[in-house]
């Protein structure tokens, strides 16, 4: 195991534990989930013991999880409030996108595509997990419109959490020495230079 | 009970053809609420065929008994006092699955051959494969699935599938002791009906008809209603039925567009991936490290 002394500490152990039950949660939530969702995806309840396993657990790893979320929500709120530069990072993302990153204004410890992430999870959990409620038919009953309801949002909101945790993972890989920050919490100086200047600022003092 | 492989004309979450090379003929119940009078008769049968009893209950005060439909009463009669002309009417529905030819709860169920349509028209739950959710509740315009407190499975009328497919009436037709439950294909009762409504309507009741409602594609389980321009007199009976738009939105657009929607983001990133190359740190700023470094 070699570690540079000079490393700069991005996240705390138990940030990570907390940001890994979150993550484990989200994957077994998306994989039961799909398997309600459409008929290819039905399979995917084999993994849980079958379908009436699956309809059993999903609620309650859902539970699970927006338990933990509200804890790394309380944890990483204060490093997401948006900012100017955040709304210039993200009028340019597109050239990010392409590569060149030579133009973005300086970030802290999360860009604006990050903070803006942040966000949308946030409201996308709220909205499941009330929704979810609404069609946990084991132990709420509701008016059927507002089950009815339920079922749609609780549908189009998990493939638009899907679809963002992808991105959410992507950008990880993408984002060469990113990973190891959510493995054993260090990056190096060079990464946070180059990807969070402002960041890199206030742990180096330079 | 897959009785009827061959007759099946659609399976829950299921997106391939059915076996179809078999045609039977579309069966229907034909209840003629105007000479319905109460006797419970057709609750009895359903028990006493279907091997459900259900648990004793309560007195309400009132003649409905039990309350409601439950897992193991998969029909009740459902008795309304109304004023119509400033007559006294005393309306009585046997209420119970209506076998929609467009069903809600087969729409919304996402266990693959948990409810099966035959061919017949008899819309059937197959408990084994029922994984107790609860969307066909949802899926339900009619309001009339129930999911067991003990087993968490989805039960309701099956109209005696295993009656029907060896050429009987449901149990409920044949104990009706006046002749209000009738049975046999979908164009005779259509045929019988319309003789009830001449007569109905020969006897003052103008507004009487069929209850066979276009909005679910048409049902299995027909009524004759004296007052069939306020189907909502019957114990809520519903006006006009349909699959709820919300219902049709979750299981219809939703579906394939979140699908390709998510195959495309995954696809898309890989792309992204193989066309613009990794994000990595420049050796511009690795070298000003490793300068910093070295003084």
């Amino acid at each position: 195991m070699i570690r540079d002394p000079k490393d700069l500490k991005r996240y705390d152990a138990s940030e990570r534990a907390n940001h890994w039950v979150v993550g484990i949660s989200f994957i077994l939530l998306a994989l039961s989930g799909l398997a309600f969702f459409h008929p290819a995806f039905f399979p995917l309840t084999q993994l849980f013991g079958g379908g009436t396993w699956a309809r059993i657990l999903h609620p309650y790893i859902g539970v699970f999880m927006a338990f933990f979320f509200v804890l790394m929500f309380l944890r990483f709120k204060h490093l997401n409030k948006m900012t100017d530069a955040d709304r210039e990072w993200l009028g340019r993302a597109k050239e990010m996108m392409d590569g060149n990153d030579h133009n973005m204004p300086e970030q802290g410890k999360y860009n604006g595509g990050q903070k803006m992430m942040f966000w949308c999870m946030t409201l996308c959990m709220v909205l499941l997990t009330v929704s979810g409620i609404f069609i946990w038919r084991a132990q709420f009953s509701v008016p059927v419109d507002l089950a009815r309801f339920g079922a749609v949002i609780h549908a189009a909101v998990a493939a638009i959490m899907i679809a963002m945790i992808m991105v959410h993972v992507y950008a990880a890989i993408w984002t060469k020495g990113t990973i190891r920050a959510m493995w054993y919490g260090t990056v190096t100086r060079a990464w946070a230079k180059q990807h969070h200047r402002a960041w890199y600022r206030q742990m180096t003092g330079k | 009970m897959a009785l009827q492989s061959l007759d099946i004309k659609q399976r829950s979450a299921t997106t391939t053809p059915s076996p179809q090379a078999r045609q039977t003929i579309e069966i229907a119940k034909l209840i003629d609420v105007s000479a319905c009078i109460g006797c419970k008769a057709c609750q009895v049968a359903c028990m006493e065929w279907n091997d459900v009893r259900d648990e004793v209950g309560n007195c309400h005060g009132v003649y409905d008994n039990p309350m409601d439909l439950t897992e193991k009463s998969w029909t009740v009669m459902r008795f309304s006092e109304i004023e119509e002309q400033g007559k006294l009417e005393w309306l009585i529905r046997k209420d119970g699955c209506m076998h929609c030819a467009d069903p809600g709860c087969l729409k919304a169920c996402p266990a693959p051959g948990a409810i099966i349509q035959y061919a017949n028209g008899i819309v059937d739950f197959h408990q084994e494969n029922c994984i107790g959710c609860g969307y066909c509740v949802s899926g339900c315009p009619f309001n009339v699935p129930r999911i067991s407190k003990t087993d968490s499975k989805a039960y309701k009328c099956t109209l005696c599938s295993d009656r029907v497919a060896v050429n009987q009436a449901p149990a409920c037709a044949k104990a009706c002791p006046t002749g209000a439950i009738q049975f046999g294909s979908k164009e005779d009762m259509k045929d019988y009906a319309a003789k009830r409504i001449t007569d109905l309507k020969e006897r003052g009741y103008e507004k009487a008809g069929l209850y066979d409602p276009a909005g679910v594609g048409g049902t299995h389980v027909m009524y004759v209603l004296h007052h069939a321009d306020k189907p909502d007199l019957y114990s809520g009976l519903p006006v006009n039925p349909s699959i709820s738009p919300l219902v049709a939105l979750w299981k219809g657009a939703t579906k394939p567009l979140a699908t390709l929607a998510l195959a495309g983001v995954a696809l898309g990133s890989l792309f992204h991936y193989v066309m613009k190359g990794p994000n990595e740190v420049s050796k511009e700023i690795e070298k000003e490290i490793e300068k910093e470094d070295a003084q």
